[in-house]
C-alpha cells in the first residue's frame, strides 16, 4: 500500500480567518477516504487544494511524490477525477461531449474513445440511449452519472467527489450509493470522498476523517471513533447524527 | 459559527483572485490565438484606404441648403468635361464641416460666399476685398474663383401680411414689436456675424428665439408657429411662400458673393474650366435655379438649367428611383454592416477583458458608455477634424463602430460573468487549457447574452447610420436629409421607410441567427 497524495503542514487562511490550519493527510493507493464534518470545517478546502483550484499558504502537497505546481498542475488534473454536488456538467454540451470532451482534448482517438464510453455506461448503468440528451434533459441522478463517467473517462489514479449526492433525493441517493461503492470496488479506485452525512461516511469510508474548524480532530475507522475519541467534538458529532438516524 | 461563515465569504473571494490570475493566464492565450487574425484585420484596413486614395477622384462638397447642392451640382458638370473621375458630395453639413474638409484636402473644391468666408472662417471680419481674403486663403493652400454673379446675404423674412399688418419694412421696425417669435437657423444663432451681433446693433427686444432647421423653419413660419427667421436672399422659397425680406436698414450684413473655393493643388485644366462660372450666375437666375431644386425636388435638374441658359445641352438621365433606392440600401448596408463588423470583433475581446472585474474591465466599460452618451451628431463632428477621418465613410464607419461597441462589449462580459463558479471550477479541474476552456465553454454558455448585445448593436447601426449622409457618406439618410431640405416628406420617406424595413429585416435575421448559433443544450 502506497502512499498517492500526501499534504505536509499545509494551511489555507482567507484574510484573518484560517479555512484549514497546518494539516498532515496522506491518502493511500486503492483505499476510499472520506473528510466528514460540519459546513465551513475545511473539507472542501482541502479538496480544492489537491486539484489545484487554489494554493496552499504553507506547506506541500505531493501527489504520487510530484509536488504540485502550478507549472506542473494542468497535467496533473489530468490524472485526477473530480465530481462537485451539482455534477458541473457544461448545459451547451451533450452527456456524451460532457464525458469525451478532456479525452478529445488530448488526443483519443474515436474508437478508443467510444469503447471506453461504452464501458463507462455499463459501469455507471447509465443508458446508451440517453447520450445525446442535454444536461437540462436529464434527472439529478442521471447527472450524477454522467459526472462520474466524465471524472472516469481517463482512468483517473484519484477520484475526488464533493458531496457528490448532496442534492439528490434520498431513494436516488441510496441507489447511487449502492452503484458508486460497487465501482469503486470494481476500479480498485482510489477516493477521496467529501460528506457531511456521517452513514455515507461509514458507508464508503475505509478510512474516515473527521474534520472541525480547519482542523482534523480524528482519523481512523468508524470503531475508533465511536469507542476512542479523540476529543468531545468527535462524540458530539457522532451523536448528533445517530439521534438523527433514530429518530 | 461566524467565523465559520465569515472563513466561507473568504474561500469565495480569494478564490475569485485565484481566478483572475487564471483569467490573465486564459487572455494571453486568447490574444496569442487570436493575434494573427487582428494582424489581418487591420492590415485590411489600410488596404481599403489605399484603394480609396489611389482612385483620387476630384471631391467636390456642398453645405446642407438648396442652393449650395446646386452650384455643386454645376460645377460637378463644368469638371466633368475634363477628363478624370468627379465625385460630388452633397450636403456634407455647415461652413465649419466643409471647410475642415477642403482645408485638410479630403475634398477639393466647394461652393461658398465672401462675407462668410471673412466672418466665420478667417474670422477677420475687416478683410472684406477679394485681395485680402484670397491672400488670407492662400496661407491654407486654398484658391479662390471670382464671384459667381450674385449676393446671397442673410436676410430676416416674415410673411408679407404680418410685415403689412405691423408696418414692418426693415429690420429696425422689428424693435416695436417685442412680441414676435424668432425662429433661426443654428448656425445663424452661432455665428460671429449672425444673431448675436445683429441683435446688438439693431437692439433687438425679442425673448422668443429659437433654434430651428433651415427647411422646417418655413414650414413653421407658415403655419404661425414662428413669425421671423433668416434666409438666404435668393432662397426661392421666399417668393414661393409670399414672404418679405426686410431691408438691412444699417447695413450689418457684409456682401456674400458667391465663389468657389478650390484646393490649388487642383490641376490648371480642372481651375480653369471652374472659373469659366465666374459671373454667370446673376441673382434672378440664382433664385430660378433655386426654385427649380425645390419644385423639382432634383438638383440635377436645376444645374441642367444653368447649362441651357448657357445655351448649352445640360439635360441628364434622372435616375430612376428604384436605382436610387437600391444604391442607398446597399450603401447603408455597407455603412452598417462594415462597422457592426468591427464592433463584433473588437467588442467581444473587449468584453472578455472586461468581464474581469479589475480596473481595466471597469475601464474599458467606461470609456464604451461615455462614447454611448455622446450625442451621434456631435461624435461626426468630433471625428471630422481628426486628419485621417474627415468627410469620408470611413468617418461613418468609425462612429457607428463606436456607437455599436457598448451592447457588444456589456453584453459579452456580463454573459462571461454569469457563468456560475461551480461550472468555471469544474472546467479547470477537468484540465482544460484557458483558450480551450474560453473558446468551448465559457463564449458557448454566454452565447446567448453576446448575441444579443450584437442585435442591439446591428438596430442601433441601422438606425444611426442614416447620419452618415451628413457627413456625404450615403446611405438612406440621403434622401431623409434632402427631403428635410426640401420640405419634401415623399423623399423624407424614401428614405425612413426602407430604414425602418432595413431594421426590422436585420431584428429578424438575429432571431433566426439565435437559431443557429446558440448551442442546442442553452435553448431546451
Amino acid at each position: 500500500m502506497s502512499t498517492l497524495v500526501r499534504l505536509v503542514d499545509v494551511s489555507k487562511c482567507y484574510g484573518d480567518a484560517a479555512a484549514l490550519q497546518p494539516t498532515n493527510l496522506s491518502i493511500e493507493r486503492g483505499k476510499s477516504t472520506v473528510l466528514i464534518g460540519p459546513s465551513g470545517c475545511g473539507k472542501s478546502t482541502l479538496l480544492r487544494l489537491i486539484i489545484g483550484l487554489i494554493e496552499p499558504d504553507s506547506g506541500s502537497v505531493r501527489f504520487d511524490g510530484e509536488l504540485i505546481t502550478p507549472e506542473n498542475i494542468a497535467a496533473l488534473r489530468r490524472r485526477i477525477g473530480y465530481v462537485i454536488q451539482e455534477g458541473g456538467l457544461f448545459p451547451h454540451l451533450t452527456a456524451r461531449a460532457n464525458v469525451l470532451l478532456m479525452a478529445r482534448h488530448v488526443g483519443k482517438s474515436q474508437n478508443e474513445m467510444q469503447t471506453r464510453l461504452l464501458e463507462l455506461c455499463d459501469l455507471t448503468r447509465f443508458s446508451e440511449n440517453l447520450l445525446l440528451r442535454y444536461p437540462v434533459e436529464l434527472s439529478g441522478g442521471q447527472r450524477q452519472r454522467v459526472s462520474l463517467m466524465r471524472a472516469l473517462m481517463l482512468s483517473p489514479e484519484l477520484l475526488l467527489l464533493d458531496e457528490p449526492l448532496g442534492a439528490l433525493d434520498p431513494l436516488v441517493r441510496a441507489s447511487l450509493q449502492k452503484d458508486l461503492k460497487k465501482i469503486f470496488a470494481r476500479l480498485g479506485q482510489t477516493v477521496l470522498f467529501v460528506t457531511h452525512d456521517l452513514a455515507e461516511a461509514i458507508y464508503f469510508g475505509d478510512e474516515i476523517v473527521l474534520m472541525n474548524e480547519g482542523r482534523i480532530v480524528q482519523k481512523g475507522s468508524v470503531i475508533d471513533l465511536r469507542e476512542k475519541p479523540a476529543h468531545p467534538f468527535v462524540s458530539e458529532f457522532i451523536n448528533a447524527q445517530r439521534g438523527i438516524a433514530s429518530v | 459559527m461566524n467565523r465559520i461563515r465569515k472563513a466561507r465569504n473568504e474561500e469565495t473571494a480569494e478564490s475569485g483572485n485565484q481566478e483572475a490570475r487564471k483569467m490573465d493566464l486564459r487572455i494571453r492565450f486568447f490574444l496569442v490565438s487570436w493575434f494573427p487574425h487582428f494582424l489581418l484585420i487591420f492590415s485590411c484596413i489600410p488596404v481599403f484606404l489605399i484603394h480609396s486614395v489611389s482612385a483620387a477622384p476630384i471631391v467636390i462638397g456642398s453645405k446642407k441648403f438648396t442652393e449650395s447642392y446646386v452650384l455643386g451640382e454645376i460645377a460637378t458638370r463644368v469638371l466633368q468635361s475634363a477628363p478624370g473621375e468627379v465625385e460630388f458630395r452633397p450636403g456634407m453639413g455647415g461652413t465649419i464641416i466643409v471647410w475642415q474638409a477642403l482645408k485638410s484636402g479630403e475634398i477639393q473644391v466647394y461652393p461658398e460666399y465672401t462675407g462668410t468666408i471673412s466672418e466665420e472662417i478667417l474670422k477677420e471680419p475687416a478683410a472684406r476685398s477679394l485681395d485680402s481674403i484670397r491672400e488670407r486663403l492662400h496661407t491654407f493652400g486654398v484658391g479662390m474663383t471670382d464671384p459667381l454673379g450674385f449676393n446671397n446675404s442673410w436676410a430676416l423674412v416674415m410673411r408679407r401680411n404680418e410685415a403689412e399688418r405691423l408696418d414692418i419694412h426693415c429690420v429696425s421696425d422689428l424693435r416695436k414689436h417685442a412680441h414676435l417669435k424668432l425662429g433661426l437657423t443654428h448656425e445663424f444663432l452661432d455665428r460671429q456675424d449672425g444673431w448675436p451681433r445683429l441683435r446688438e446693433r439693431y437692439a433687438l427686444p425679442q425673448q422668443d428665439v429659437r433654434g430651428i432647421d433651415h427647411a422646417l423653419g418655413y414650414a413653421a413660419l407658415a403655419n404661425g408657429e414662428i413669425d421671423v427667421k433668416d434666409a438666404y436672399s435668393t432662397d426661392a422659397k421666399i417668393a414661393e411662400n409670399n414672404l418679405v425680406v426686410l431691408t438691412d436698414d444699417q447695413n450689418f450684413f457684409p456682401r456674400y458673393d458667391a465663389v468657389f473655393l478650390y484646393r490649388v493643388s487642383l490641376d490648371e485644366k480642372k481651375t480653369a474650366l471652374l472659373k469659366t462660372l465666374e459671373g454667370t450666375i446673376n441673382e434672378a437666375l440664382m433664385t430660378r435655379l433655386n426654385a427649380e431644386a425645390e419644385q423639382t425636388k432634383n438638383y440635377a435638374k436645376a444645374a441642367s438649367l444653368y447649362f441651357e441658359s448657357r445655351g448649352g445641352s445640360g439635360m441628364i438621365q434622372a435616375e430612376p428611383i428604384f436605382h436610387k433606392l437600391i444604391r442607398w440600401t446597399l450603401r447603408h448596408l455597407q455603412l452598417a454592416g462594415f462597422s457592426l463588423l468591427l464592433s463584433v470583433m473588437f467588442g467581444i475581446p473587449l468584453g472578455i477583458i472586461a468581464s474581469r472585474r479589475g480596473v481595466i474591465g471597469q475601464a474599458i466599460l467606461g470609456f464604451a458608455s461615455i462614447v454611448q452618451t455622446i450625442p451621434s451628431l456631435a461624435l461626426l463632428a468630433l471625428l471630422v477634424p481628426i486628419p485621417f477621418f474627415g468627410i469620408s465613410v470611413r468617418t461613418a464607419i468609425a462612429a457607428l463602430f463606436l456607437y455599436g461597441l457598448l451592447p457588444i462589449v456589456r453584453n459579452t462580459a456580463s454573459g462571461l460573468q454569469d457563468i456560475s463558479r461551480s461550472l468555471r471550477e469544474s472546467a479547470i479541474a477537468l484540465g482544460l487549457n484557458p483558450a480551450v476552456r474560453l473558446w468551448e465553454i465559457y463564449l458557448p454558455m454566454a452565447s446567448r447574452s453576446i448575441l444579443s448585445g450584437i442585435k442591439t448593436s446591428a438596430v442601433i447601426n441601422i438606425g444611426t447610420a442614416t447620419l452618415a449622409a451628413l457627413i456625404g457618406a450615403g446611405g438612406l439618410g440621403e434622401p431623409i436629409l434632402s427631403g428635410l431640405n426640401l420640405n419634401d416628406n415623399v423623399t423624407i420617406l424614401q428614405g425612413a421607410i426602407p430604414a425602418a424595413v432595413l431594421a426590422l429585416v436585420v431584428q429578424w435575421f438575429f432571431d433566426l441567427l439565435d437559431r443557429v448559433l446558440i448551442p442546442k443544450g442553452l435553448r431546451l
